[in-house]
């Protein structure tokens, strides 16, 4: 017994202690599923990473790759200041959030000599003017993905699809407050990003129009059912249609002719970095040509920089892939306008989130389920009290 | 009768299994469709191993379950035998209500409240990282003690009281009369013990997303993190191999416990 106890301690002191010798660290935090991890047969950008800086810089590095799902949830993270990281990579309305309040450090461009791959239409954009903090890593469009078996041709081409009673309890909605308004206030050719109140009202009462129609408020469940059929329309991300394209051949896709969402995805180096030149080393390497092109197949979403659009490797596997990829990803005469999401005021943002809970909590227990437990529990209750009294009765007897 | 009631027990327990085996089946399948059964294949068990995030977060995920259950199982037998040789009711009865705590409040509560706590103490210690699997693993521990007191308890209110003074009359010091008569009794209730606050760790998702540093993530955030993208099928090789081991170790636990008992009853004849 004492032997098992003795050696149960040494196996925890063993894994408390890892090799902390010269060894330096790079603390990244990105999406989840958004980099080329090595699964599937891709390159492993992490594990090319750490031996590039062996061979080309000698520096033994260790990558620690950890993930988030939502913009939010980073930001809470590193705003409670609770973890340091050293590469992160958010959103545009956030890194636009997150410069007015101080929170990136601002880049040496000395380090990242591979920036002039970026292209012009991605460098200046609102959210960092003068591209002092972040460099882009991929961006995108929302669209709207069908199955071309389940829906009549003369519906698709504008947001009104989602809309349509004919397919109702077949539509998919976004499960978060910010892309379902976006769906709504695009769909009127409204600005997203209005503090004007009537706006928002109008919006949150189609999204309530919608809700009978709506089969499910989804995230990543809508790769499952556009693949298996069992919903006809849905809003999402134009490099996701392409993965589920790959399954199930009869989903199309097409940009809403009312306006749709684009957002840039940057990596930027928080102002709780440790090691700052590593974390430009960092991204300039996920800027050279093999690692970004391995980035950009892996995640389907379109990439900003010239060396990987114009790259015939790139365009033969995305169209050996699907040959709609490069009108898909790299639209030329879209148009169509976009617009981004920009950071809203504090009092936008209340309005937003309360519309946005009324909306999913309404009607969502049917009155007859309050009546039924109430009962039940009065019952119950009348029970317990019978059975009480009766055994005073007969203490006292 | 007895039909209605086989019929409700096959009920419930193909409705609590029915997930899991659709799991399993799915796991086997050769593409990432969940819609229709493409074909047998080993594919996602192939892509499982070779993806490093997923086994750091599984490695990561049983180290703690394992370090948070051992030292929760230590702590909370001594507090469940220091609680119960209690004389006044009051202290008893205040100790137990503390200690239901914890069971008590919802996980979000304890999860930010303790991440609150870590960041106030790493600013007065001037720690470089304020969160990490240290505190990951007091958070854990934490919420774990009570279920061990709670299933170690009972066990130590069923053993016979004469048994402990019995040794020290024959010569054991308390301790030794501790190790060698009171633990076997309750050993039952410490492995219950034990594995409830395995399952818990395991489990837990609220708790270590709050508390978790930059480079320890866990199996459950790994998982969310996927939510906005993907949830590629070798999650669910990985969800099978882990249901796997746990039945076989169940199996295990049983026939040997069931071996242990006849050996007891052949010992008494």
């Amino acid at each position: 017994m004492r032997k098992l106890i003795i050696l149960l301690f040494a196996v925890l002191l063993l894994c408390g202690c890892e090799n902390t010798s010269e060894s330096l660290t790079l603390n990244v935090y990105n999406w989840g599923e958004y980099i080329s991890d090595g699964s599937e047969g891709t390159l492993n950008v992490n594990e090319e990473f750490e031996n590039y800086c062996l061979e080309e810089l000698g520096k033994e590095v260790k990558v620690n790759y950890t993930t988030y799902a939502s913009n939010e949830d980073m930001y809470n993270k590193i705003k409670s200041g609770s973890a340091s990281y050293d590469v992160i990579i958010p959103s545009d309305y956030m890194i636009e959030k997150m410069i007015a309040e101080d929170m990136l450090l601002k880049l040496d461009y000395e380090n990242i000599p591979n920036y002039e791959f970026v292209n012009e239409d991605y460098k200046d954009l609102f959210f960092d003017p003068d591209n002092e903090y972040s460099v882009p890593y991929t961006y995108g469009m929302v669209g709207i993905i069908y199955n071309e078996e389940m829906v009549d041709k003369e519906d698709i081409g504008s947001w009104e699809l989602l809309w349509n009673e004919k397919y109702k309890g077949q539509i998919l909605q976004f499960n978060n407050p910010r892309d379902a308004f976006g769906t709504a206030i695009y769909s009127v050719g409204g600005d997203v990003n209005t503090t004007d109140v009537a706006v928002w009202e109008n919006a949150a009462e189609k999204l309530k129009a919608q809700k009978p129609l709506v089969q499910s408020y989804v995230m990543d469940e809508i790769f499952n059912k556009m693949k298996n059929g069992s919903a006809a329309a849905a809003p999402y991300y134009a490099g996701d249609y392409l993965t589920m394209h790959d399954s199930n051949e009869s989903l199309k896709f097409y940009f809403p002719k009312e306006g749709t969402n684009i957002f840039v995805d940057s990596m930027c180096i928080p102002s709780c970095a440790r090691n700052k030149e590593l974390a430009e080393e960092y991204i300039n390497f996920m800027l050279s040509e093999d690692i970004a092109i391995a980035n950009a197949e892996y995640i389907a979403y379109s990439s900003p920089l010239d060396n990987v659009r114009k790259s015939e490797t790139y365009i033969a596997d995305m169209t050996e892939w699907n040959e709609e990829v490069m009108d898909i990803l790299y639209p030329e005469n879209l148009g169509i306008r976009t617009q981004y999401y920009e950071n809203l005021d504090s009092d936008t943002l209340l309005l937003q989130n309360s519309l946005w809970e009324t909306l999913k909590i309404e009607n969502a227990v049917e009155p007859w389920v309050y009546i039924t437990s109430l009962s039940i529990i009065l019952l119950l209750a009348s029970i317990m009290m019978y059975s009480y009294i009766i055994k005073k009765i007969r203490d006292n007897y | 009768m007895k039909t209605v009631s086989k019929i409700y027990v096959a009920l419930v327990f193909t409705i609590l299994y029915i997930p899991i085996l659709v799991l399993m089946l799915f796991s086997f399948n050769s593409t990432a469709n969940t819609g229709a059964l493409t074909g047998f294949s080993l594919y996602w068990y192939k892509e499982l191993f070779n993806s490093p995030d997923t086994f750091n977060a599984l490695k990561n995920t049983l180290v703690l379950a394992i370090s948070a259950s051992t030292i929760s199982t230590i702590i909370g037998t001594a507090a469940a035998v220091g609680i119960t040789k209690f004389k006044t009711r009051i202290t008893k009865s205040t100790l137990l209500s503390v200690t239901n705590i914890p069971m008590m409040n919802p996980d979000i509560v304890t999860g930010i409240s303790m991440m609150l706590l870590f960041v106030f103490i790493g600013t007065i210690l001037r720690s470089e990282d304020k969160l990490g699997f240290g505190t990951l693993l007091i958070a854990h521990v934490s919420f774990c003690l009570p279920y061990v007191i709670l299933s170690v308890r009972p066990k130590i209110l069923q053993m016979n009281k004469a048994l402990p003074e019995a040794a020290m009359d024959l010569g054991c010091t308390p301790i030794q009369s501790f190790f060698k008569v009171e633990l076997p009794n309750i050993m039952s209730g410490v492995v219950s013990g034990f594995i409830l606050a395995f399952t818990l760790s395991l489990d837990d998702f609220v708790i270590s997303y709050f508390t978790t540093g930059n480079d320890f993530q866990t199996l459950p955030l790994l998982i969310y993190s996927m939510t906005k993208k993907e949830v590629k099928p070798d999650i669910y090789a990985l969800s099978t191999l882990m249901i796997v081991a746990v039945t076989v170790l169940m199996v295990l636990s049983n026939i040997s416990s069931k071996e242990k008992t006849a050996d007891r009853k052949a010992a008494l004849k």
